[in-house]
């Protein structure tokens, strides 16, 4: 009963996806965009860099870049925190 | 409706990925396939993300030596980045909470370390 | 592992190294920058723990000297947001100015690493810091697996 429950959910998951896929996205290659395009023509000037990436990723939208060195921060420290073995049981 | 049909056909890519990953997700029973599973989510919403900013032609957008032609997109190129270092770290995490299990229940099936006892 | 496999890694590491580098600092005239630069630092890393063994690169990759590195490259990225505090946060404060302050021309041009203002120091800062830590947790992996704990 599980199983058929757990099929029709993914198939009608699936076919509500590759409809969309086809009709309700934009045609491809042709984004609808004035926001990237402001930042294309100005970034050389405002921020002095060639790289239009990176003054997106450190200037433009420097919060994002601190929000993940944050999550990075945290996942390291887990990693180190939960593969520590652990100390000997004292004999009593 | 056939151009659409034809041309729309690197989004549906990426939905067929995040299908195959969904069904690993929802019917498999070992840890490493489900690992696998989160890994696969994650690299279809990334590649879903940077097919949205093609456009046709063009160019990328750096400047140094640049060539003819119009630039792609560089917000969505900067959102993908995020997204795989973050995926990185939440897998490396993920790993160390398995081997933690597998060395306390020894097995790796997900039905055996289900109970939520000591 | 064999005698040749040991020594191929000590003399590529030596490579990988530069070309790391080099893709962390220029990371704001080519593509690249200080995620990528951080990632094949770490892969060279990982490919000396291969090699040796993780019981012989203990001795040498501390967990304290790499938490070190780590947190002084997050400072490094927080100082600098912070020093331009009297305009906005994040604010680009070294364009125009002595240090890294050139403006390039508009449209193509071959370009120069005195330019970008405030971004090469972040670069830096983050290089440092996924580094640091993909190289800790990679080694903390190998080192559980094998029965021994990483010392302080």
């Amino acid at each position: 009963m599980r199983q058929f429950f757990a099929w029709l959910f993914l198939i009608v998951l699936m076919v509500f996806l590759v409809i969309g896929g086809f009709e309700m996205v934009h045609p491809f290659g042709e984004p609808p965009s004035t926001m990237d395009q402001y930042m294309i023509d100005n970034a050389q000037e405002e921020t002095g860099s060639n790289n239009v990436v990176g003054a997106v990723v450190f200037d433009y939208r420097g919060f994002d870049t601190l929000g993940e060195a944050t999550v990075l921060f945290a996942a390291v420290t887990g990693v180190l925190l939960v593969l520590r073995a652990g100390e000997k049981k004292e004999e009593t | 409706m056939t151009g659409t049909l034809i041309g729309n056909f690197p989004f549906v890519a990426a939905v067929v990925l995040m299908g195959i990953a969904l069904y690993i997700l929802i019917f498999r029973r070992n840890l490493i396939k489900i690992v696998m599973g989160i890994t696969i989510l994650s690299s279809s919403v990334n590649l879903f993300l940077v097919t949205l900013g093609y456009r046709t032609g063009g160019i990328a957008p750096i400047y140094t030596d640049a060539p003819e032609g119009p630039m792609v997109l560089p917000v969505v190129q900067a959102l993908t980045l995020t997204s795989i270092v973050i995926a990185v770290a939440t897998s490396a995490l993920i790993l160390s909470l398995v081997i933690r299990i597998y060395r306390h229940t020894g097995s790796l099936d997900s039905k055996k370390s289900r109970r939520m006892k000591g | 592992m064999s005698k040749i496999v040991r020594t191929v890694a000590n003399q590529l590491m030596l490579f990988v190294l530069v070309f790391g580098l080099y893709v962390i600092i220029h990371g704001h005239v080519t593509p690249g920058g200080g995620f990528q630069g951080g990632a094949v630092i770490a892969s060279g890393v990982v490919v000396l723990i291969v090699a040796f063994g993780s019981g012989h690169i203990k001795n040498s990759l501390r967990e304290r000297r790499l938490s070190v590195v780590e947190s002084s490259g997050a400072l490094l990225f927080i100082l600098v947001a912070f020093a331009g505090i009297g305009t906005v946060f994040f604010y680009n404060f070294l364009v125009g100015s002595q240090i890294f302050g050139g403006i390039p021309p508009t449209g193509s041009n071959p370009g120069d690493v005195w330019t970008g203002g405030v971004i090469p120091l972040m670069n830096l800062g983050v290089g440092l810091k996924v580094t640091a830590g993909l190289s800790a947790a990679v080694l903390a992996l190998a080192l559980f697996s094998s029965g021994e704990e990483m010392e302080e």
